[in-house]
């Protein structure tokens, strides 16, 4: 044990390491600084002002914000328009996995396709994915107008870019070895997919899949306000209205059921990893 | 007649590694091979080059009477399912059942939809059971691959690639994830179905010992090019040396 008072040897290089890993995380932490400071100048932001006002902010809410008996009483009505937001968003997200799914098989390496279908894949994928699905309701708000249907390709396209592109880094990932045994035993391309591609990377699949639901259920709400649809235009109503109380009840209840999906996705993630 | 018969193969990846040059040989019917060589002498090339996993650049590899580099892609199906290959990994679908993976090796001949859908008839599933019998496996028939060892994941691999009732099994690195015992089990198994089904065996090994005790001849490569081909007992310490380009003392084996 008397060796640990003994310094191990170490490499001049080796020491400079760390002192550059300090200088790094002071440099970063100065520059977030700097930059706080400069645009809250540039905006005449006042930092002691703004820390006042939040005990006042937090009484002015609990004033208007607790459910009062007449939001109660519309409670059925919001739960209703909550479910149609809910079962839009899952029906959405599946429907774009499964697109998803088969357009992003030409997309990995399993499937053997040439290079230059494979770029495609991924350009067409980031195209839809890099385009929020705010943008693509209000594109789509011009030739669908005020309607469900707006609200459910905005959904689908930014699901279906955001889901083909984690499928083809998630099936290059899990099946990469068996999906060369399954082609060295003579079987096609087809064949490899069902017996190989699809048991080897269904639970990461039906991983994301859940994970998007929840995002979806989320989006579809900001969405609704847009589209005048489902729990997001009941939101919007209710706030236009100066409801609070009401519209606070819908954000309530859209903050529950987030927490139930979340909740039951998990149970469902353990029981298929 | 030879099996198989590499014809001044050659074989460069994206135009810049040159992997295997000039590479000719044949090995007839039944015959145990054992390819040897150092790390990224181009082993695995040779056996993806017979399977078609890979593409010789050059040159002609003749497998049970066909050209394989003219073959299409109907052809190939044809060369696949009567070449079976295991793998050092094993290359298993580990979420599904040891049957299941088993019975993959009948899909290359089967029609596309039923092969989607796993139709495989009565006397299919006997014969993997038959087989799992033989390699001691019948209590892990309905277990999933990813609760086996080792050495029984490999053993599922043998079972795969004898349901193609292959002419050949190219065998890439089968010991090497497994401890010593393991390692026995499955070149005994190798061994025997070699010379009991007359299934003829080409297998990489990085084990000079195993490759020399299991082995009919020995092709030692270097570098991409053949320096020694001929039976175990003629393969000498300075060759040994040869092949792994390096001097005496300066291998594991040497280690006593
Ligand atoms: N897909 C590939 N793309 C590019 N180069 C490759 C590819 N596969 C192999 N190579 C190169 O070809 C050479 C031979 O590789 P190969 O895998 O055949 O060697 P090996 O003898 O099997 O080695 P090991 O014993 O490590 O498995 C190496 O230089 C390797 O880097
Ligand atoms: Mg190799």
């Amino acid at each position: 044990m008397d060796q640990t008072q003994e310094k191990a040897p170490r490499p001049q290089d080796q020491t400079s390491v760390f002192v550059t890993r300090k200088r790094t995380f002071t440099l970063a932490f100065l520059g977030v600084a700097l930059i706080f400071v400069i645009s809250a100048v540039a905006t005449d932001y006042e930092v002691i002002g703004g820390l006042e006002s939040i005990p006042k902010a937090v009484v002015w809410m609990a004033r208007h914000f607790i459910p009062d008996a007449k939001a109660w009483s519309r409670l059925p009505y919001i739960l209703s328009k909550l479910s149609e937001t809910a079962l839009v968003s899952v029906a959405v997200t599946v429907c774009a996995a499964i697109c998803a799914f088969f357009f992003s098989l030409p997309g990995t390496k399993t499937t053997k396709t040439a290079p230059w279908i494979a770029r495609i894949v991924r350009i067409i994928a980031a195209f839809f994915r890099n385009v929020p699905d705010i943008v693509w309701a209000i594109l789509l708000l011009f030739s669908f107008g005020e309607n469900i249907l707006t609200g459910f390709f905005a959904l689908f396209f930014a699901t279906f870019g955001m889901l083909t592109r984690t499928f083809i880094e998630t099936i290059d990932e899990v099946s990469a070895s068996c999906v060369e045994a399954l082609y060295a035993t003579g079987a096609t391309s087809l064949q490899t997919v069902f017996n190989g591609v699809i048991p080897s990377s269904l639970p990461e699949i039906v991983s994301w899949v859940l994970y998007m639901i929840e995002t979806n259920i989320r989006s579809s709400t900001l969405i609704g306000m847009l589209t005048a649809t489902g729990i997001g235009y009941l939101f919007d109503l209710y706030y236009k209205r100066m409801d609070y109380s009401s519209a606070s009840l819908v954000v309530i209840s859209i903050v529950i059921l987030v927490i139930a999906i979340e909740i039951l996705s998990n149970k469902i993630r353990k029981v298929i990893m | 007649m030879p099996i198989l018969e590499f014809k001044n193969v050659s074989k460069i990846y994206n135009n810049t590694t040159k992997a295997l040059t000039d590479i000719s040989f044949s090995v007839s019917e039944g015959e145990f091979v054992s390819i040897i060589g150092p790390s990224g002498s181009g082993k695995s090339t040779i056996l993806r080059c017979i399977n078609r996993l890979v593409d010789a650049t050059q040159g002609s590899i003749i497998f049970d009477g066909h050209d394989i580099k003219q073959a299409d892609k109907k052809e190939i199906r044809q060369v696949r399912k009567k070449a079976g290959m295991i793998f050092q990994h094993y290359n298993l679908v580990d979420r599904l059942s040891v049957i299941e993976n088993v019975l993959h090796g009948r899909l290359g001949y089967k029609s596309v939809i039923s092969g989607v859908i796993g139709h495989y008839t009565e006397a299919e599933k006997e014969k993997a059971f038959q087989i799992l019998a033989m390699l001691g496996l019948t209590e892990q028939a309905y277990k999933r691959c990813d609760e086996l060892s080792g050495g029984q994941k490999q053993r599922v691999g043998i079972a795969r690639s004898l349901m193609q009732e292959p002419r050949l099994i190219l065998c890439d690195e089968p010991i090497a994830s497994l401890d010593p015992s393991s390692s026995k089990i499955i070149m005994d198994y190798l061994s025997n179905i070699n010379e009991t089904m007359k299934i003829t065996c080409i297998a990489n090994l990085h084990q000079v010992d195993v490759a020399l005790r299991y082995a009919k001849r020995i092709i030692g490569i270097t570098a991409g090019q053949i320096v020694y081909d001929g039976p175990p007992e003629k393969l000498t310490k300075a060759k040994i040396y040869d092949i792994y380009q390096s001097d005496e003392g300066e291998l594991i084996t040497d280690v006593k």
